[in-house]
């Protein structure tokens, strides 16, 4: 295995407005094995012919126990542009932290800033008080100060750190960790990359966000026109055209609300660099080539591939997974896979990330030679949201007849029940009204898990939705399925296999097999017109009760995404397993993050045994800044008897619908 | 309050069961008194952060069918959370042939979320021009009803116990990305005449207007299009007794803003 480590020519200066500013260079290293004796500087692009090395190669790892991580502001160039940046140790992406499993770190992190700062350690067990998050797990570090973390390695694989403090992790303050496991490595590689894809707005987060409070749709300049209109009354027919934007209508819902942030302000980085820096890596053709993916984005579900280099998906979320080939995956902030690549020819491939709303691109090369490239593909036709995403819908069924996309909002009512074959005669006629949940009566109808490839939870009727609803909350699923055996939006028609989560097996045996002994649901509200993003219709802002975990038990987290977006969401200090077969899978794969898809329902089942506060997230940071946020309490077991045993006949999901729990926030007070 | 009562409900369920060191676990390692600043700061900053807004919905110069020239505006602004706001809204009509506002009104307004499209308005509006000094008690409703129409309804109540209403909707019909063309349509009515204002009991009048603009940025888009008004019933009488006409069309010219 050849780690490369690159010299590290730390600043340049350059003029900027007439004035002279240090610029800190971004991160690259100079690869001196895969360079041999060619130089660099014929190489560099125009952009960075003041930085010494090219942007080649892998990241300049730090590696060790001890670290001095500096926080402050510096200058980036991206594709040319420069724009101001918070970086750590004057570096964007942050320095790559390479540690040893079983070693104790130790990392100083100097603020700089005018502002508090932190580091979390995303993905990693440690002791809470360690994680970083300001007003959850300690109190922030302020302006000139230096906090020193300090905890024992107890994993290994790919993670990553950013700042948990205001907007900064969007700035750039954001880095990769790679840990080396004590043992070996089930995985043979010759070279590896850790690829960081992030997303850069000149315009500066605090704009950005109050754009999106202001105008949710600021972004989204692929929406539908009187042009498309006239082509799907072409394509469809008139009527159903009409019907089609009639259904959204009223709904006042919008089918191309892809992304909230787009390229009309974001520009998509690989490792720093925008498209035309084009990032690039060398291999020598035939060898094995591991590349660790880390979406360290603030808003930015991306789809990866190499449009004609297979990958073998051997890792998720730092965990060993058995190994599965795809030809692209979509991950959503925060999650991560590594992969392996066996490029053969001698030429250059290209590493596209389209955004999910098809509207930008980051771009990477690996290559045998610097300066090789290989074609950059056109971006594919944009997605658009069906009313499978509201969680009304059961095209998938395949119920064969039904045209979804000109049923009215209020007719798709119709269609789940008697999708679902129960006496549908009897109940097709009875009008639930748009959005009348509570009042709705079907008794059993145990749909979802049979019908479908993924087991989706067991539910006993249509979703309850127990929680406040008010301004904040516009759709509320009415018949959510696991969606963790599609790949994603977009990208169900692609013509190779795209990852879904229910290809992901653990490698090794989950080290805790018992059943969850109670289960608790938690829904991801939302109204994109107000930018009011939430769990369970409450604002972080208005919470009382953190969610509760008593140390020790094994429970289920049921999360139903009622909005009309995929979020990825992520439970800070331990690892959950994604139920995305059988309940008593041995192999689940485990997660720190997931991506719930519009309209799904999936369960994790976790075990409580880091004792602390854990925030608890959407990873969109923005959706989190607006709310969709919680505090996961595991409480440490102090009255063991006060506790009914896991093991005790006390099975999970009672079938017939749980008790409304007490208020919004009590969700951990009932077991 | 349906969100207050069961918070303050929980507090008290929180104190009781046990559950106080929840979310409080942090103060065995750090100053207790910086972990609660911190905890507040976080709050306050994931959802309960408040923002200003401002936008001309209408900012335009009127050529009318009857020569005269008219600067009109219609501008909004609000200051607040997710839910409570504080709005004020303004509408003039300037007259470069008289030199002088024939219409001046502000209103400010209590705004609450009271459902996910719609907020309920209440506080009071004073017009400035005509008739200097009244002052009305506002009641109102805005939001985004089926089918995307934007509405703006509202009862007034003057000083005088004069009891108008007013309605307002537009539309937009996206022909590009950035083309966008805004029907809209605009009816007052008033439970009595009010003869000084040369106002008729019954709908008063009725405005209709296409405005065609063009988002340069999202928050700058020049605009120009056509208003056609008619004064109905009474109303009309009033103004033909005053010896005007009771339709009027104009050609605007503007520019929409919001930042």
């Amino acid at each position: 295995m050849t780690f490369q480590q690159g010299e590290s020519g730390n600043s340049a200066t350059c003029i900027v407005k007439g004035v002279k500013r240090v610029i800190s260079r971004r991160l690259f290293m100079g690869t001196a094995a895969a360079f041999g004796g060619m130089t660099a500087t014929n190489l560099l692009p125009a952009w960075a012919q003041s930085n010494g090395a090219a942007n080649l190669g892998g990241l300049r790892p730090l590696d060790g126990q001890a670290f001095d991580l500096t926080v402050g502001r510096a200058q980036v160039l991206i594709d040319g542009r420069s724009g101001p940046a918070v970086t750590v140790n004057g570096q964007l992406p942050a320095p790559l932290l390479r540690w040893r499993e079983g070693d104790d770190v130790i990392l100083r992190v100097h603020n700089t800033l005018d502002e508090d700062t932190s580091i979390h350690w995303h993905g990693l067990l440690l002791p809470f008080e360690m994680d970083g998050v300001p007003g959850v797990t300690f109190p922030g570090i302020r302006p000139g100060e230096t906090f020193e973390y300090r905890f024992p390695v107890r994993q290994a694989g790919t993670y990553w750190y950013h700042s948990h403090s205001g907007l900064q992790e969007q700035l750039g303050h954001y880095g990769p960790i790679v840990i080396e496991p004590a043992g070996t490595d089930p995985v043979a590689f010759d070279r590896e990359y850790v690829i960081v894809l992030s997303d850069y707005t000149f315009e500066g987060p605090h704009r950005v966000f109050d754009r999106l409070m202001k105008s949710s749709d600021a972004y989204n300049f692929q929406q539908r026109t009187l042009g498309d209109f006239f082509g799907d009354a072409r394509e469809q027919g008139l009527g159903s055209a009409l019907r089609d934007r009639m259904a959204w209508g009223r709904m006042r819902m919008n089918p191309t609300d892809i992304s909230d942030v787009t390229a009309a302000t974001l520009d998509y980085l690989v490792n720093g660099h925008g498209p035309q820096d084009n990032w690039t890596g060398l291999f020598n053709p035939g060898e094995r080539v591991r590349l660790r993916f880390i979406n360290a984005s603030a808003m930015t579900i991306f789809n990866v591939r190499f449009p004609d280099l297979p990958m073998t998906v051997i890792q998720a979320d730092g965990l060993d997974v058995q190994p599965v080939e795809v030809g692209e995956f979509q991950f959503g902030p925060a999650e991560t896979y590594d992969v392996i690549v066996e490029p053969h020819e001698d030429r250059a491939f290209t590493l596209m990330c389209e955004s999910i709303d098809r509207s930008g691109f980051a771009r990477a090369t690996l290559a045998p030679r610097p300066g090789m490239t290989a074609p950059v593909p056109a971006l594919r036709p944009r997605p658009t949201l069906t009313m499978r995403d509201m969680a009304m819908d059961h095209g998938a069924m395949g119920h064969g007849g039904m045209n979804h996309a000109a049923s009215p909002a209020v007719d798709s009512h119709t269609m789940n029940h008697a999708a679902m074959g129960h006496g549908s005669a009897a109940q097709s006629a009875t009008d639930h009204g748009a959005m009348d949940h509570g009042a709705m009566d079907h008794g059993a109808m145990g749909h979802g898990s049979t019908t479908h490839g993924a087991p989706a939870p067991e539910t006993t009727g249509p979703q309850r939705h127990d929680h406040p609803a008010g301004p904040g909350v516009v759709g509320l699923a009415e018949a959510p399925v696991s969606r963790l055996h599609e790949p994603g939006a977009g990208l169900e028609n692609t013509g190779h296999k795209v990852l879904v989560y229910t290809d992901l097996k653990a490698l090794t045996p989950n080290p805790d097999t018992r059943r969850p002994g109670r289960e608790i649901e938690v829904h991801l509200t939302s109204n994109m017109e107000r930018y009011m993003w939430s769990f369970d219709g409450v604002r972080f802002s208005e919470v009382v009760d953190p969610i509760v975990f008593h140390e020790g038990e094994r429970l289920r987290m049921t999360l139903v995404n009622d909005t009309m977006m995929p979020h990825p969401i992520h439970l800070h200090g331990m690892f959950f397993d994604v139920v995305t077969g059988a309940d008593n899978d041995p192999h689940k794969p485990r997660k720190h993050t997931i991506t719930v898809k519009p309209g799904e329902k999936l369960s994790l089942d976790i075990t409580a045994d880091a004792v602390g506060d854990w925030a608890f997230h959407c990873h969109l940071l923005y959706h989190m800044h607006a709310g969709m946020m919680q505090v996961v309490s595991v409480l440490p077991d102090t009255a063991p008897a006060a506790r009914p045993d896991p093991y005790a006949g006390h099975h999970m999901a009672p079938s017939p619908a749980p008790e409304p729990m007490p208020h919004h926030s009590g969700h951990g007070d009932h077991h | 309050m349906r969100i207050l009562l069961p918070t303050i409900a929980a507090a008290a369920f929180a104190a009781l069961s046990g559950t106080a060191l929840a979310q409080t676990q942090a103060d065995a390692y750090y100053p207790p008194e910086e972990m609660a600043a911190a905890r507040a700061m976080l709050r306050h900053e994931t959802g309960g952060a408040r923002r200003a807004f401002f936008r001309t919905d209408r900012f335009e110069i009127r050529q009318q069918r009857d020569d005269e020239e008219v600067l009109l505006w219609d501008i909004d602004a609000w200051y607040g959370g997710a839910i409570n706001r504080l709005w004020l809204k303004s509408e003039a009509e300037y007259s470069f042939d008289h030199d002088e506002f024939e219409e001046l009104e502000v209103q400010a307004l209590y705004s609450r979320a009271v459902s996910p499209f719609f907020d309920l308005q209440t506080g009071i509006r004073h017009d400035f021009e005509p008739d200097a000094g009244r002052t009305h008690a506002v009641l109102g409703l805005q939001g985004e009803a089926p089918y995307w129409f934007e509405i703006d309804a509202a009862l007034f109540l003057s000083d005088a116990g004069e009891l108008t209403g007013a309605l307002e909707t537009e539309y937009e019909l996206r022909l590009t990305q950035r083309l966008i063309l805004q029907p809209r349509a605009e009816l007052t009515w008033s439970a009595e005449a009010i003869p000084e204002l040369g106002v008729g009991s019954g709908f008063g009048t009725i405005e209709t207007g296409l405005r065609l603009r063009y988002e340069i940025r999202r928050q700058f888009a020049p605009y120009a299009g056509v208003e056609w008004s008619r004064q109905l019933g009474d109303t009309g009488d009033f103004a033909r007794a005053a010896g005007g006409r009771t339709d009027n069309t104009a050609l605007v010219t503007g520019l929409r803003v919001w930042f």
